[in-house]
């Protein structure tokens, strides 16, 4: 095929929310209803709003946005009888490090993310959606609005969606640059025009969210994934992953592999046939030293325990999580000390500052990695590093706090003998 | 009565209102929770997470200003992970705080000094370079110093929710977030202070107190305001017989911790050096000093001849005096002169007020009523400028208990951002205005009334006649001016039983004598009896004591003791703070003259004199032992009041001039906003 994308496609694949990237003009509405478009939406029309959230709980569907709540039951918290109208918000954002995949959705197939969002619309009653974009996607808000433009006018959004009565009316928002505007309630903010702080909860934003309204809130995967789910039926999708953990996700491997991309692989799938046989293997034969498995947020694994499947469950038994599916793989020649503070100062930049801990202690953290990276370290630092981080951990306003913790706590404790080889070169310079 | 829950905290049983929070639940019982963030008068944080405890059954720690306490809750505050927590909280904060406390005006009153020694760490562990900026300058009385600053946003809610003002923002984001003024490098605002006593550390302090003392060198005097009518309580810092500063952290008083510029900051005129500190006489050389003895003799020698021969007197008496002083310049007209030509500058209609309140009991709204009523309608008068306490009391009460607030006003006012309904009239046209708002008025469970001087005889019997016909429960309050105008017309310095106004005795072209206490007359007007006897009691060479014959140095209202009586009523005590050389209150002076004329007008002693009020003057019958405690609300003269001459005019100051005081308050001079409105334009 002609069409140029980012990564060659990988035959291990099982291509669901990403089967059309590969169709010329994927992005235009006349090739998205040639293929199955709409299908879905017109069968949602036709089923109650129970029954098309009994549809996504049995699909097994959890939130790809990282957080991997089960999208059915978080469907269902929204008051659909509430007397204040409810609405849809996207959250676009993505900005967690490693991840690359809505950008992929929204620049091949933006139309099945509308289909989604109209899916959704009919199943808790709203007539109202805002798909908020990281500002840094320039280029993806344009052509998004290129796709809803185009909706509006073929019929396919407002008064009359698919001639089927449905009204509807989506438009795009712009971020400006801010990581923790990916947090739920913090976007909610961002959207209303205020700072980018997150919220106390309660109230949740299904009950209480944009503008004070019952707010459906999921990533832009999630949203994808519905109509493949209407179209073939929940127990299609689920029984695509393992049980409880449903259906395929997109995962964006890059680092040191032979063919970094992005791939849609069924939850389950082995992580290191993911690495040797889906992204080719690291370059030079070189040995694995580490995985960061789902965005750098995730506990970083080791070579030896990275013998695993990849679903939800299981990366959350072995102490870490599936998270935003940002695979990052780290071969022996990665210096440990150098990627921890390259991800601190990711996360001491973009805390939010609301809250001491957060706003302190990612500062403190990084000021002490870049230290020990510049050959200043002293022993008593390497202990510090998981004592600050374990009295950030659970203690912020929101997750942000824990996700410069946790990859911190376990770089530290699992990869110890990096710090060490630091301390032992400065012996030798002295 | 609301649901009690059972709950246990630290072992004990405690029991408490379901849904209280439960840092309120646990100080209310002594335990000691602590927080930077929480203020219980602003919206919640759950910022600074200092205040997380253990809670049984939840995997993280809770924080304690945000959960609400439930039946059967499990709580420790002092585990051993609950003082990691907060030593490492403690911890983070001192990483960019800088160890300025030698040279920070904040040190032994400051919040994080406390924390550090009760739940810090004894060493830092920081060993990396601190953020650091300079600090800024954003008004004469604002400095900030971004560095000290904990973030703990109490300023922002404080300014924008407290004072409705919202003068400072957010700005940045991370570890380099700073406070930042509404006008980017400076503050136009109410310049009341209030972020700066908010504020747990140093990062914002005083421009007027800076550098001068330590506040454990000061003796603290909690005494009343004495510039507008509100009432506050100000507490002013003494140190070698000179205030350094005036504020109410220790929230005592009607006012909690709010304060105005005034109240917070105009203290400074009584060190001015244009200060009257020797009695003076008019010679053709112009003003010399004299003896008190001299200035006493001449003045009752006058007085005792002007008398004998009949003679006509005037006395126009303060709206800055005690209630003692007033009820004794009352008692010394018309006893000892003889005369009922006694008057003040008159700046709400009380006589009317009272006369429509005729047989009604608990028609009076105190301070307290503005923020407990379900509505307060305010008419003709702009709130936040003259009377910025009560304005603070409704806008809180619109935000703890979402109070109804109405406008019938002018123009714009700050109460138009919390207003149900705002109805602009000209002026003239307050009832009418008022009565365009009967249908959503008479649904209120009950009605707060304020009214300004423009609502006065004949329109303020129409709307107290208003108030009885919406069939709901009204309280009023009648607006007057200055510190103890209520006190002036309570004790009577009126021109009763047909006495002469002052307008009256002004243009009495056969006055013998115009004896002015603490009032500037004579400012803007003339004396027709070019032949009277001028003697002026004063802080300052006022315009009306330029025209004196005789000036004598009065001691102002935080340098003497006495009651004083605010706007709604409310009686409350002075306590003397300073002494400036040579001069005496008002009180000795009327003594010292009365026992110079061989008068016996009883002891004037204040407490002696208040005794006296208590018998003589209706709804003062106070007990003195309230009294000391806290604000005791009189009530109003029952029965006819008959009409008195003269006019009704407000002072129409506004936050930064307080009548002839405003000259000599460096404070009020130098902020930029003075002498100018900042809000409200045109409003009254």
């Amino acid at each position: 095929m002609a069409k140029q994308l980012y990564n060659q496609p990988s035959p291990l694949e099982t291509r669901v929310v990403s089967k059309n990237f590969v169709i010329e003009g994927s992005e235009t509405l006349d090739v998205y209803l040639a293929n199955d478009g709409y299908k879905a939406f017109r069968k949602a029309k036709e089923m109650t709003p129970e029954a098309i959230i009994e549809e996504v709980k049995t699909s097994g569907l959890r939130g790809r946005g990282g957080a991997g709540f089960p999208t059915g039951l978080k469907w269902s918290f929204v008051p659909r009888t509430s007397p204040k109208p409810r609405v849809i918000v996207v959250n676009a954002d993505e900005s967690e490090p490693g991840t690359c995949k809505d950008r992929l959705l929204m620049e091949y197939d933006p139309h099945q993310l509308i289909e989604g969002i109209l899916i959704a619309g009919l199943a808790v009653d709203a007539h109202k959606g805002y798909i908020y974009i990281r500002g840094e996607y320039r280029y993806l808000i344009d052509s998004m609005d290129r796709a809803i433009d185009e909706a509006y006018a073929k019929g396919y959004l407002g008064n009359n969606v698919a001639g089927t009565g449905f009204q509807f009316d989506l438009c795009t928002h712009s971020g400006a640059g801010a990581y923790e505007c990916g947090e739920e309630t913090a976007l909610l903010d961002s959207i209303e025009g205020k700072r980018g702080i997150p919220r106390m909860k309660p109230p949740f934003p299904a009950v209480a969210g944009a503008w004070a309204l019952p707010t459906l809130l999921n990533n832009v995967e999630t949203f994808s994934a519905i109509p493949p789910i209407i179209r073939d039926g929940g127990p299609a999708f689920a029984a695509l992953g393992t049980p409880k953990n449903g259906g395929t996700r997109l995962v964006c491997i890059s680092g040191h592999v032979n063919k970094p991309g992005v791939y849609e692989l069924p939850l389950g799938f082995p992580m290191l046939k993911a690495i040797y046989e889906v992204a080719g293997g690291i370059p030079g034969g070189k040995k694995l030293k580490a995985v960061v498995p789902g965005g750098s947020s995730c506990p970083i694994l080791r070579a030896e325990e990275c013998d695993i499947p990849m679903d939800y469950d299981t990366l959350a038994k072995v102490g870490s999580m599936l998270g935003s599916g940002g695979m990052v793989v780290l071969d022996e020649t990665t210096d440990m000390v150098r990627f921890a503070l390259r991800i601190m100062k990711f996360y001491a930049h973009e805390s939010c500052g609301w809250c001491i801990p957060c706003r302190e202690g990612t500062t403190w953290l990084k000021k002490i990695l870049q230290r020990f990276y510049e050959g200043q370290g002293r022993r008593e630092d390497i202990s510090m590093l998981g004592e600050l981080s374990k009295n950030m951990l659970g203690r912020t306003f929101c997750a942000l706090g824990d996700a410069a913790a946790l990859p911190t706590i376990s770089i530290v404790e699992k990869f110890t003998e990096d710090f060490e080889a630091y301390l032992a070169r400065q012996e030798v310079l002295v | 009565m609301a649901d009690l829950v059972k709950l246990t905290i630290d072992g004990r049983e405690i029991q408490a209102e379901k849904g209280k929070l439960l840092i309120e639940v646990a100080r209310q019982n002594g335990i000691e929770v602590p927080a930077f963030c929480y203020h219980e008068d602003y919206t919640l944080q759950a910022a600074c997470r200092m205040c997380l405890v253990e809670i049984e059954k939840t995997p993280k720690l809770q924080v304690g200003c945000t959960t609400p306490v439930a039946e059967g809750m499990v709580v420790r505050t002092d585990s051993d992970l609950v003082r990691k927590s907060r030593k490492g909280m403690v911890e983070f904060l001192l990483t960019n705080h800088p160890l300025d406390c030698p040279v920070c005006d904040k040190g032994g009153e400051c919040e994080l000094q406390d924390m550090t020694f009760r739940y810090g760490a004894g060493e830092s562990r920081f060993v990396e370079r601190k953020i650091h900026t300079d600090e800024k300058q954003w008004s004469p009385v604002v400095y900030f110093d971004a560095p000290r600053c904990i973030l703990c946003y109490r300023c922002v809610r404080a300014c924008n929710e407290g004072m409705g003002v919202g003068a400072l923002g957010v700005g940045n984001r991370g570890a380099i977030s700073e406070i930042v003024p509404n006008h980017g490098d400076h503050l136009e605002c109410d310049e009341c202070g209030l972020c700066i006593d908010i504020c747990p550390v140093g990062a914002l302090t005083s421009g007027a107190y800076r550098y001068q003392t330590r506040p454990w060198e000061m003796e603290h005097v909690g005494t009343i305001c004495t510039h507008c009518a509100d009432g506050c309580k100000t507490t002013l810092g003494v140190r070698n017989d000179e205030i350094i500063r005036g504020n109410n952290r220790d929230r005592s008083g009607i006012n909690n911790e709010f304060l105005c510029v005034k109240g917070r900051y105009a203290f400074d005129f009584t060190k001015h050096p244009e200060r009257l500190q020797s009695p003076m006489m008019r010679t053709e050389k112009g003003y010399e000093p004299i003896s008190w003895s001299k200035a006493l003799e001449v003045v009752a020698g006058r007085f005792a001849s002007v008398k004998a021969r009949g003679g006509k007197f005037g006395v126009i008496g303060s709206n800055h005096t005690t209630n003692e002083e007033n009820f004794f310049l009352a008692k010394f007209a018309r006893q000892g002169l003889g005369t009922n030509n006694i008057d003040h500058h008159r700046t709400g209609d009380l006589a009317a007020f009272f006369d429509a309140l005729s047989g009604k009991t608990g028609a009076l709204a105190t301070t307290g009523d503005v923020y407990s009523a379900k509505a307060v309608l305010v008419v003709g008068a702009d709130l936040a400028q003259q009377h910025p306490f009560l304005s603070f009391q409704a806008r809180a009460n619109f935000r703890h208990h979402q109070a109804h607030i109405y406008a019938v006003t002018t123009g714009p006012v700050r109460e138009d951002n919390q207003a149900v309904a705002s109805v602009r009239i000209e002026k003239g046209g307050e009832v009418a205005g008022v009565e365009s708002l009967r249908e959503k008025l008479k649904a209120e469970g009950d009605l707060v009334i304020v009214f300004g001087d423009s609502v006065q005889g004949e329109s303020l019997r129409k709307l107290v006649a208003f108030g009885d016909s919406l069939g709901i429960p009204v309280k009023y309050v009648c607006l007057v001016d200055y510190s103890n105008s209520r006190g002036a017309f309570d004790m009577g310095v009126l021109p009763r039983d047909g006495g002469l106004s002052r307008e009256q005795m002004l243009a009495a072209t056969d006055l013998d004598v115009l004896w002015v206490v603490g009032a500037n007359p004579l400012k803007g007007a003339e004396l027709a009896s070019k032949s009277a006897f001028v003697v002026v009691q004063d802080l300052f060479m006022t315009a009306t004591a330029k025209q004196a014959d005789i000036v004598l140095p009065a001691a102002s209202a935080y340098e003497k003791s006495g009651t004083v009586t605010n706007v709604c009523g409310e009686v409350q005590r002075l306590k003397q703070a300073i002494k400036v050389m040579g001069t005496k209150t008002d009180l000795e002076i009327f003594g010292q003259i009365a026992k110079e004329m061989g008068l016996n007008l009883g002891i004037w002693l204040p407490d002696k004199v208040f005794e006296e009020i208590r018998k003589n003057v209706h709804g003062y019958g106070v007990s003195p032992a309230l009294l000391a405690m806290g604000p005791v609300p009189t009530m109003p003269l029952n029965g006819h009041v008959a009409a008195l001459p003269g006019a009704i005019q407000s002072s129409g100051d506004t936050l930064f001039t307080s009548g002839s005081l405003t000259p000599y308050s460096e404070i009020l001079n130098n902020v930029m906003e003075a002498p100018g409105r900042l809000y409200g334009g045109q409003g009254q």
